[in-house]
C-alpha cells in the first residue's frame, strides 16, 4: 500500500492544466504553490500494481515537466 | 479528532513536500495545504542524529513505535525544517537485520550469546591483555555520534581507571584540524559565532564546502536570507561544482591544496589596499609564524611538535610578498581577478562576511594551516565575534563538538584541558575520584597512530563504538589486516552488520538514539537532550550502560555508581563540573531537558552566541574584544606558507581522487541503506569524471572503470555530469557504499598537528574494465 509525495513542475505555462490533470487522476492528491510553478502530489494506493499503473499514467501527462519524490512508504 | 495510521503517513508525506518545497523556494506558500491533526500520536523532542547541525525534530509515537518525524518549530537552528535524512531518520530505527542480540566469535563462527556472558568476556579479554600486555595495550574507538554520556564514561574509565591515553575517536578524521586551528589561533576550541550570523549577513564564502549536500538546512536559510535581501551574495570556493556552485552567486574552482595560497593572496590585497581595520589589529591581534616543511605523516611513529616564534606586521606583509593574486594565479588557478573579488569582499567595511568550511579545509594535509588562513582573513578587517561577521567551521557529526572536543575523547584530551597538564589531570582525578598518578601525563595514538598499532600488535585489544572504521579508514588494506590478525581481541558496538562487525569477536548490540536518553553538541556549541522515546528492541543497551557494565566488572564500581533509572543525569551533573567557569558554562539538565537546545556558555540563564566580544560574552573583559584564549589575550595571525599535498598526479596516476558525502546517505550508508526511500535515491556509489576526460577516454555515463592508487583499487560505474562535476584532472567518489570501498584507494597522510588525515587528495589512475 505505498504512498508517495511528490514535487511536481509543470511544463511552462501549464500550471493550471497540470493541476486539473492530476487532480483528475485516481489515488492523487494535489496542492498547488500559490506563489511559485510548483505543485505538490501525494498518491496513495492501495497496492504495487495500481501503483504501477498510476506511475505509467503520470508519465503519459503532457502538462507534466518533472516529478520529484520527496517522501516514500510502504509496508514491505 | 482520531485519524488512523495511514491518513497519518499521508501526512507527513504532504509535510515532506511542502518542506522540500520550501527549502528550493524559500517563501513559496501552499494556501489550500493543510496540516492535519495528529491526534493520538504524542510527540517528542530530540535533536537529529545524522550531520553537526543539530536539527530539532519532533517524533510521532503511536504505542511503543515512532511513526513520524516532523521538524521542531522550537528549535532556533532549523525552524521546524528538516533534511531528507532528518524526514526519514525514524526508519533506521527498523531495518530488518537489526542487531538486538550479542554475538560472540566461536570457532570461527559469530554465536549468539546472552549479554551477560558478553560483557563478561569484555571485561576479561580487557582485563586479561592488560595483565599480559600492559595497558596501553587496549584501546577504545569511539565517535563524533557517541552520545555526550558515552564519551564521559569511556574517557572515565580508560584515563582515570585503566590509565591509558589509547582512546580516540572518528572526529579525529572529520574536524580534528579545526580544533588545532581554533587552539591555534585564539587558544580555545569551537566557533565564536552562531548559527544567527546566516541571518545576519551580507556575504557568505564556503571553502570547499558543498553545504548544499552536507548541511541543507543551513543552506537553506543562508538562501532565505538572500531572497529577503537582494545584496546577500553566496560565493562557493571549492574544487568542484557541485550543487552548492549551482545555487551560488559565484563559484570558483581551485587546485587542489593550493586553498593556502589563495588565503595569503586574499590577506595580501587586503593589505595592499589598506582595508585593514588598523584599529582592530592593533589592540586584538599579535603575528607569529611556526614550523615549515612539516612533513605528511605517511610513516609510522610520525612525530611532530610545531614551535611558534612572535614576529611583527613588517614581516607578515614581507612573507606575504610570495602570495601576489598574478603569482598564485599560476599556482592555484583561480584567476587573479577572482581573488581580488574575494579579497574586496573580505575588505569590504560596509559587507558582513561569514565564511563557513567542513571537510574540504580539515581533511587537508595542511588542515591546522588552512583553518588559520582563514581566520587571518577576518581578523586583518576585524571581521570576528559580531553578528553577521565570523569564521565558523562547521561538523560533520551530531556531537563531534558535543561529545569528542568538549568531553575530550581524543588521546590527548581530558574533560577540561589536556593530560600535559599537571592542573588538567588533577581536576580530573578529584572529579573521577581516582588517583592523580592514574593519569597518564603522556598522550598515545591519535587514530591513524592507533590502527597502525593495532597491525604492528602494540595494541591488541580494542572496543569501537558507533563508528565504522573498517570502512572509513584512509589507506583500508593495511589497517583491515591489521584487525583481522588472530591474537587481536576486536569488540563493536552496533546497530546494523557493517565491514567492522564482521571483524568484530564480540558484537555487543546498541541503543539508536532515541531508544536511550543522552545529549548531543552541535556545530554551534549548543547541547541538546533527547529522553528515552521508544523502548530498546531485543537485548540492546546504551553504548553508555556497556562501559558502565564493563567498567563494574572490571572493579570500578565506586567509580560508576549510577543507576540505571538516572544515570544520564547523574552524569551530566558529574561531567558539567569539568566546565564551571563563564567561559564554557553549560546548562543544567533540567533546562535542557525543558528546552530544544541552549547554547554555552550559558551565564545566568543566557547563552553565550557571540564569544570573545564584551558585549555578548560574560567572560570578555573590558569593553570590546578579549581573545582570552590567549596569554596576551590577542587573537593570533599565523605566517603559514603553500605547501603541496602529500601525493599528487604524474605521469602514471594522473588524477586527483577526491573523496566525500552525498546528501541522501549517512557516513558509511549503514543506517541510512537501511532506509528503502534512501537507498533508492542513490543506491550504490559511482566515480564522477570531468565530461572532457570521459570524452578523451572514452568513458560514459554508467560504464565501468577502475580507479586505482598505489595502494589499493576500486571499480564501480561512472557519472558524468551528475550531481557533482570534477575539473578536468580529477575524480571524486562517495564513500557512503561498503560495496566499493573507496579507501583501500586514499592514502594515510595527515595534517602533522592535527594528525587528521586528508581524504580529498591523492593520485589515481583510470582505466574502462
Amino acid at each position: 500500500m505505498p504512498i508517495f509525495s511528490y514535487l511536481a513542475y509543470p511544463v511552462q505555462g501549464s500550471k493550471a492544466q497540470l493541476h486539473s490533470d492530476l487532480a483528475a487522476l485516481d489515488f492523487c492528491e494535489v496542492t498547488p504553490a500559490q506563489n511559485e510553478d510548483m505543485l505538490v502530489l501525494v498518491t496513495d494506493t492501495p497496492d504495487e500494481e495500481t501503483e504501477k499503473k498510476l506511475q505509467e499514467k503520470l508519465k503519459t501527462l503532457k502538462s507534466l515537466e518533472s516529478l520529484g519524490m520527496t517522501f516514500g512508504h510502504t509496508d514491505e | 479528532m482520531d485519524i488512523t495510521r495511514r491518513q497519518f503517513i499521508k501526512s507527513a508525506a504532504a509535510q515532506s513536500a511542502v518542506a522540500s518545497a520550501a527549502v528550493l523556494f524559500p517563501g513559496i506558500s501552499f494556501g489550500a495545504w493543510k496540516n492535519v491533526d495528529s491526534g493520538g500520536i504524542e510527540w517528542k523532542k530530540t535533536p537529529c542524529r545524522f550531520c553537526g547541525t543539530g536539527c530539532g525534530l519532533l517524533v510521532g509515537v503511536s504505542g511503543d513505535r515512532a511513526v513520524a518525524v516532523k521538524g521542531d518549530p522550537n528549535c532556533s537552528v532549523n525552524m521546524g525544517l528538516c533534511c531528507v535524512k532528518g524526514y526519514h531518520s525514524i526508519q533506521i530505527l527498523y531495518g530488518k537485520d537489526r542487531i538486538t542480540k550479542a554475538l560472540v566469535r566461536k570457532n570461527g563462527k559469530m554465536v549468539e550469546t546472552p549479554l551477560k556472558e558478553a560483557l563478561d568476556l569484555v571485561a576479561s579479554k580487557m582485563q586479561e591483555t592488560i595483565k599480559s600486555r600492559g595497558k596501553d595495550a587496549v584501546a577504545m574507538y569511539g565517535s563524533g555520534q557517541w552520545s555526550i554520556a558515552d564519551g564521559y564514561v569511556s574517557s572515565k574509565l580508560f584515563k582515570g581507571c585503566i590509565g591509558t591515553n589509547n582512546l580516540e575517536a572518528n572526529a579525529r578524521l572529520c574536524m580534528a584540524s579545526a580544533v588545532t586551528g581554533f587552539m591555534t589561533s585564539f587558544g580555545l576550541d569551537e566557533p565564536m559565532g552562531s548559527y544567527d550570523d546566516i541571518d545576519q549577513a551580507d556575504v557568505f564564502i564556503t571553502w570547499g564546502n558543498n553545504m548544499a549536500e552536507m548541511h541543507p538546512v543551513l543552506f537553506s536559510r543562508m538562501l532565505a536570507n538572500r531572497k529577503a535581501k537582494n545584496h546577500v551574495k553566496i560565493v562557493d570556493f571549492a574544487t568542484r561544482t557541485t550543487r552548492s556552485s549551482q545555487a551560488s552567486d559565484r563559484s570558483i574552482l581551485f587546485k587542489p591544496q593550493t586553498d593556502l595560497a589563495v588565503a595569503n593572496a586574499i590577506c595580501y590585497e587586503i593589505i595592499r589596499n589598506d582595508w585593514v581595520n588598523w584599529d582592530f589589529v592593533k589592540k586584538h591581534v599579535s603575528f607569529h609564524k611556526g614550523k615549515t616543511n612539516i612533513g605528511y605523516g605517511t610513516q609510522d611513529h610520525f612525530k611532530f611538535k610545531d614551535k611558534a616564534e612572535t614576529v611583527d606586521f613588517e614581516a607578515y606583509k614581507a612573507f606575504l610578498e610570495d602570495y601576489t593574486p598574478e603569482k598564485v594565479e599560476k599556482l592555484s588557478g583561480v584567476p587573479a581577478k577572482d581573488i581580488k573579488y574575494l579579497a574586496a569582499l573580505y575588505g569590504d567595511p560596509d559587507k558582513k562576511v561569514v565564511s563557513y568550511w567542513c571537510m574540504g579545509m580539515n581533511q587537508h594535509t595542511r588542515g591546522t594551516w588552512i583553518n588559520n588562513l582563514v581566520y587571518n582573513c577576518h581578523l586583518l578587517v576585524g571581521k570576528i565575534s559580531q553578528p553577521g561577521n565570523g569564521p565558523f567551521s562547521l561538523t560533520g557529526q551530531p556531537s563531534a563538538c558535543g561529545t569528542v572536543r568538549e568531553v575530550g575523547t581524543l588521546t590527548h584530551k581530558l574533560p577540561h584541558g589536556v593530560v600535559m597538564k599537571e592542573g588538567a589531570r588533577k581536576m580530573a582525578a578529584k572529579i573521577w575520584d581516582v588517583p592523580v598518578e592514574n593519569i597518564d601525563p603522556k598522550p598515545t595514538y591519535h587514530t591513524v597512530e592507533m590502527f597502525r598499532a593495532l597491525d604492528r600488535g602494540d595494541i591488541r585489544f580494542m572496543w569501537i563504538q558507533v563508528t565504522n572504521p573498517m570502512v572509513t579508514m584512509p589507506n583500508l588494506n593495511r589497517y583491515r589486516d591489521g584487525a583481522k590478525k588472530d591474537d587481536r581481541f576486536i569488540v563493536v558496538s552496533e546497530v546494523y552488520p557493517t565491514p567492522t562487525s564482521d571483524v568484530a569477536d564480540v558484537i555487543l548490540p546498541a541503543a539508536l538514539w532515541i531508544e536511550r536518553e543522552g545529549f548531543f553538541g552541535n556545530s554551534e556549541r549548543r547541547t541538546q537532550h533527547n529522553e528515552q522515546i521508544i523502548p530498546m528492541p531485543g537485548d540492546c543497551m546504551s553504548n553508555t550502560w556497556q562501559v558502565i557494565e564493563v567498567a563494574r566488572r572490571m572493579g570500578f564500581e565506586k567509580q560508576f555508581p549510577w543507576s540505571e533509572e538516572t544515570y544520564i543525569e547523574d552524569i551530566w551533573n558529574e561531567y558539567t563540573r569539568f566546565h564551571d567557569n563563564p567561559k564554557h558554562r553549560m546548562a543544567p539538565y533540567n533546562d535542557l531537558k525543558a528546552k530544544s537546545g541552549i547554547v554555552w556558555p550559558y551565564v545566568n540563564g543566557l547563552e553565550t552566541k557571540w564569544r570573545y566580544n564584551a558585549k555578548y560574552d560574560p567572560a570578555a573583559e573590558g569593553d570590546s574584544f578579549d581573545f582570552y584564549g590567549k596569554p596576551d589575550r590577542r587573537a593570533w595571525i599565523w605566517l603559514r606558507p603553500y605547501e603541496p599535498a602529500a601525493e599528487s598526479p604524474d605521469s602514471e596516476y594522473p588524477f586527483w581522487l577526491n573523496t566525500g558525502r552525498v546528501l541522501e546517505h549517512w557516513h558509511t550508508g549503514s543506517m541510512t541503506r537501511r532506509v528503502p526511500i534512501l537507498h533508492r535515491a542513490v543506491p550504490e556509489a559511482y566515480v564522477e569524471i570531468n565530461p572532457d576526460d570521459a570524452d578523451r577516454m572514452g568513458i560514459t555515463n554508467g560504464i565501468k572503470v577502475k580507479i586505482s592508487s598505489r595502494r589499493g583499487a576500486v571499480t564501480m560505474k561512472a557519472s558524468i555530469n551528475g550531481r557533482g562535476r570534477p575539473p578536468r584532472g580529477m575524480v571524486f567518489v562517495p564513500f557512503f557504499d561498503e560495496s566499493y570501498l573507496i579507501n583501500e584507494a586514499t592514502l594515510d597522510a595527515f595534517c602533522p598537528i592535527s594528525k587528521q588525515p586528508d581524504y580529498k587528495k591523492c593520485a589515481v589512475k583510470l582505466e574502462i574494465v
